[in-house]
C-alpha cells in the first residue's frame, strides 16, 4: 500500500512539473507579447509611416527603415525562392532517391539551422569586399541565402503530397516530366508552395545579424540598391541600445510592427497547411 | 500529323532538358553555398591564422590597440551560455512535449502546440530587447541577489555566483537562450513521442503502470535517439544565436569564474565589433571567430540530423 502511495505521488509530481513547464513556456510568450504591446503601442503614430529615422534627441518615424526592409525582403524572396522551388522539384521528382539528393537534403537541413551571422560573413566576403562597399543588394543576397532552405524543404514536402495518380495520368497522356511538373504538380501543390514562401518571408524579415555588415544601415531615405540601406531590424538594434528616449520609443514601435507582421505570416501559413492536411486526409 | 508530332516532340524534349538542368543546377547550388561559406571564411580567417597560429584559440587576450587577439573568451562564453540554456530548456522542453502528447485535453492540443511554435517564430532581436529591458532587471533585483546570498557559504558554488548583480551577463544570456531554443526542443520531442506505437503504451497501462511510469519506461526508451537529436538541434541553435545574446551578454572579452559577470560569445563579438573593426588583422580575427563558430555548429547540427534521420524525422521548420 505504501509502495502504491509512493508511485502515485511520484506520478503526480512529475505530471505537475510537466504542466508547470508548459505554463512557463506559454507565460514567456505572453510576457514578450505583453511587453511589446505595452511599450510599442505608446510609440505608435502616423509619423512612423511618414517620417524618416531622426537624429539623436529628435522625433521622427521609421519610413526609410520600413521601405528598406520591404525592398530587401522582397528581393531576397525573388532571388531565393525560385532557387528553392527548383531545387525542391529536383529532390522530389528527378533525383528522388539518388545519392546526390540524399546529400543535398542533408546539407539543406544543416543550412536551415545554421547561424545566420555566418551567412552575413559569407556575403560580406564575396560581395562587400569585392565591390568595396556595403549595399542593399548584399543584404538582399544574404536574405536570399536564408530563404532557400525554407522554400526548398516545403516545396519538396508539398510535391510529395500530390497523389501519384495525377502524375501517372499526365504521363499516360504522353507528357514529358517537365510538362507534368509545370501543368499538373505545381498547380496541385500551389497552396503548399505559397505556404513555404510565407514561412520564408517570416523567417527573413526579422533577421538582423546577416544585415549588420551587408546592408549596414542608413539614416536617410535611399532607394539606391548599390548603397547602404536602412532596415527595421538594424534600426531596432541601434535605437534600443541608445540612451535617447525618442530612439528607444521608435525601437519598441518597430519591434511591435515586425513581430505582429511575422506572427500574422506564420499563423496564416499554419492555417493553410492545416486546411491542406485536412483535405488530403479526407481522401480527396 | 506525324511531321507535326515529331517536331512537337523534339521541342518538348529540349524543354525537358532545359527544365531538368535548371532544377539540377538549383539543387547543386545548395552544395555550392555551403562550400562557398567554408572557403570564404577560411580565406578571410587566413591572415589571423597565419599570424597567431594555434595560440589563437588558447589565448584570452583581445586587444585592438596592440592588435593581439585570442578566441578563448568568446569560445568560453559561447559554450557556457549554451550549457546554461540547455540545462534549463531540456527539462522544460521535455515537460512541454510530455504535456502535449500524453496529458493535454485534445481540444487544447493544437492551440498550445501552435503557441509554442509561434514562440519559435519571434525574431531573435525581439528576445534581445525583451531580455535587456524586462528579464535582466527582474534577474538583477530578485534572482541574482538570492543566488549570491545562498551560494556564498557553499564552497565551489560560491565562485559561480560572485560579485555584484549586474543584471546582464553570462547567466542572463543563458536564460534568454533557453527561452529561444525551448520551442525547437519541445517541438522535436513532441514529434518523436508521437511516433511511439500506442500499443506499447497501452501494454504498460494494462500492467498497471502510472502515466509517469509509462512515460519513463516505455515512451522515453523508445524515443531515445530522437530525444538526443532534438537536444543537439537545440544546442546548435543556442551556439549560433546572435542578436538575443548581444543585447544581454555585456560584451567583455574576459573569462570570469562568476556566471553573473559580463562576458562575450563568438557571435556577439562579431555582431558588435565587425563594422567597427579597423585593420586587416582585427577583421580577419573576427572572421576566424566566425569560422570556429561555423565548424562547431556544423558538427553539432550534422550530428543532430544524422540521429533524427535514423527515425525518418526531420528538423521542424
Amino acid at each position: 500500500m505504501n509502495r502504491r502511495a509512493y508511485r502515485k505521488a511520484k506520478n503526480a509530481i512529475f505530471l505537475s512539473l510537466s504542466l508547470l513547464a508548459t505554463l512557463a513556456g506559454l507565460a514567456c510568450l505572453a510576457a514578450i507579447l505583453w511587453t511589446l504591446i505595452s511599450h510599442g503601442l505608446a510609440g505608435m503614430s502616423w509619423h512612423l509611416f511618414t517620417q524618416m529615422t531622426p537624429p539623436p534627441g529628435n522625433e521622427g518615424g521609421l519610413l526609410n527603415a520600413l521601405y528598406g526592409s520591404g525592398v530587401m525582403t522582397l528581393l531576397g524572396i525573388l532571388i531565393g525562392s525560385p532557387i528553392g522551388v527548383l531545387a525542391g522539384t529536383y529532390l522530389a521528382e528527378y533525383g528522388r532517391n539518388s545519392r546526390l539528393s540524399t546529400i543535398i537534403r542533408f546539407i539543406n537541413d544543416v543550412l536551415l539551422s545554421a547561424p545566420s551571422i555566418i551567412i552575413g560573413l559569407f556575403i560580406y566576403e564575396i560581395v562587400v569586399v569585392k565591390t568595396g562597399h556595403f549595399s542593399a543588394i548584399a543584404g538582399a543576397l544574404a536574405l536570399a541565402v536564408l530563404a532557400i532552405p525554407v522554400t526548398l524543404r516545403t516545396t519538396e514536402d508539398m510535391l510529395n503530397l500530390v497523389p501519384i495518380g495525377m502524375k501517372d495520368s499526365s504521363a499516360a497522356l504522353g507528357a514529358y516530366p517537365w510538362r507534368t511538373i509545370v501543368s499538373v504538380l505545381y498547380p496541385a501543390a500551389r497552396s503548399g508552395i505559397v505556404t513555404g514562401l510565407l514561412l520564408a518571408i517570416a523567417r527573413i524579415s526579422g533577421e538582423t545579424a546577416p544585415l549588420l555588415f551587408t546592408a549596414l544601415n542608413n539614416q536617410f531615405w535611399s532607394t539606391n540598391l548599390n548603397a547602404p540601406m536602412a532596415n527595421l531590424p538594424v534600426v531596432i538594434f541601434q535605437f534600443a541600445l541608445s540612451p535617447y528616449k525618442e530612439w528607444q520609443n521608435l525601437a519598441w514601435a518597430g519591434a511591435l510592427i515586425i513581430t505582429v507582421s511575422i506572427l500574422i505570416l506564420s499563423i496564416s501559413a499554419r492555417i493553410i497547411l492545416a486546411v491542406l492536411q485536412a483535405e488530403r486526409s479526407s481522401g480527396r | 500529323m506525324a511531321i507535326i508530332d515529331s517536331r512537337h516532340a523534339a521541342k518538348q524534349l529540349i524543354y525537358e532538358r532545359i527544365f531538368r538542368a535548371g532544377t539540377l543546377v538549383a539543387a547543386i547550388l545548395v552544395l555550392i553555398i555551403l562550400g562557398g561559406v567554408a572557403v570564404s571564411l577560411m580565406r578571410g580567417a587566413w591572415p589571423a591564422a597565419r599570424h597567431f597560429g594555434f595560440s589563437f584559440i588558447t589565448r584570452e587576450i583581445w586587444n585592438p590597440v596592440t592588435d593581439e587577439y585570442g578566441a578563448l573568451a568568446p569560445i568560453y562564453g559561447t559554450v557556457v551560455t549554451s550549457l546554461i540554456a540547455m540545462a534549463l530548456a531540456v527539462p522544460a522542453g521535455f515537460g512541454i512535449a510530455l504535456f502535449l502528447t500524453e496529458l493535454c485535453p485534445p481540444l487544447l492540443k493544437r492551440p498550445i502546440g501552435v503557441a509554442v511554435e509561434l514562440l519559435a517564430a519571434v525574431p531573435s532581436i525581439i528576445f534581445g530587447i525583451w531580455g535587456l529591458f524586462v528579464l535582466a532587471p527582474v534577474l538583477q533585483r530578485h534572482v541574482q541577489p538570492w543566488l549570491i546570498e545562498h551560494a556564498h557559504s557553499i564552497p565551489g558554488v560560491n565562485k559561480l555566483f560572485m560579485g555584484p548583480p549586474f543584471g546582464i551577463g553570462i547567466l542572463t544570456a543563458g536564460f534568454v537562450l533557453a527561452i529561444m531554443v525551448l520551442p525547437f526542443i519541445a517541438a522535436t520531442m513532441r514529434d518523436v513521442f508521437d511516433t511511439v506505437p500506442p500499443m506499447l503504451k497501452e501494454s504498460g497501462y494494462g500492467l498497471g503502470a502510472t502515466t509517469w511510469e509509462v512515460i519513463w519506461n516505455v515512451v522515453v526508451p523508445h524515443s531515445r535517439v530522437g530525444i538526443v537529436g532534438g537536444i543537439m538541434l537545440g544546442l546548435g541553435r543556442a551556439l549560433g544565436e546572435t542578436m538575443a545574446v548581444t543585447f544581454v551578454i555585456g560584451n567583455a572579452h574576459r573569462i570570469s569564474s562568476s556566471l553573473l559577470a559580463p562576458g562575450t560569445t563568438i557571435s556577439s563579438s562579431i555582431a558588435n565589433e565587425f563594422t567597427e573593426a579597423v585593420g586587416d588583422l582585427y577583421t580577419s580575427s573576427l572572421i576566424a571567430l566566425g569560422l570556429l563558430l561555423f565548424l562547431i555548429t556544423f558538427t553539432v547540427i550534422a550530428a543532430a540530423q544524422a540521429l533524427l534521420r535514423r527515425l525518418e524525422q526531420r528538423v521542424p521548420l
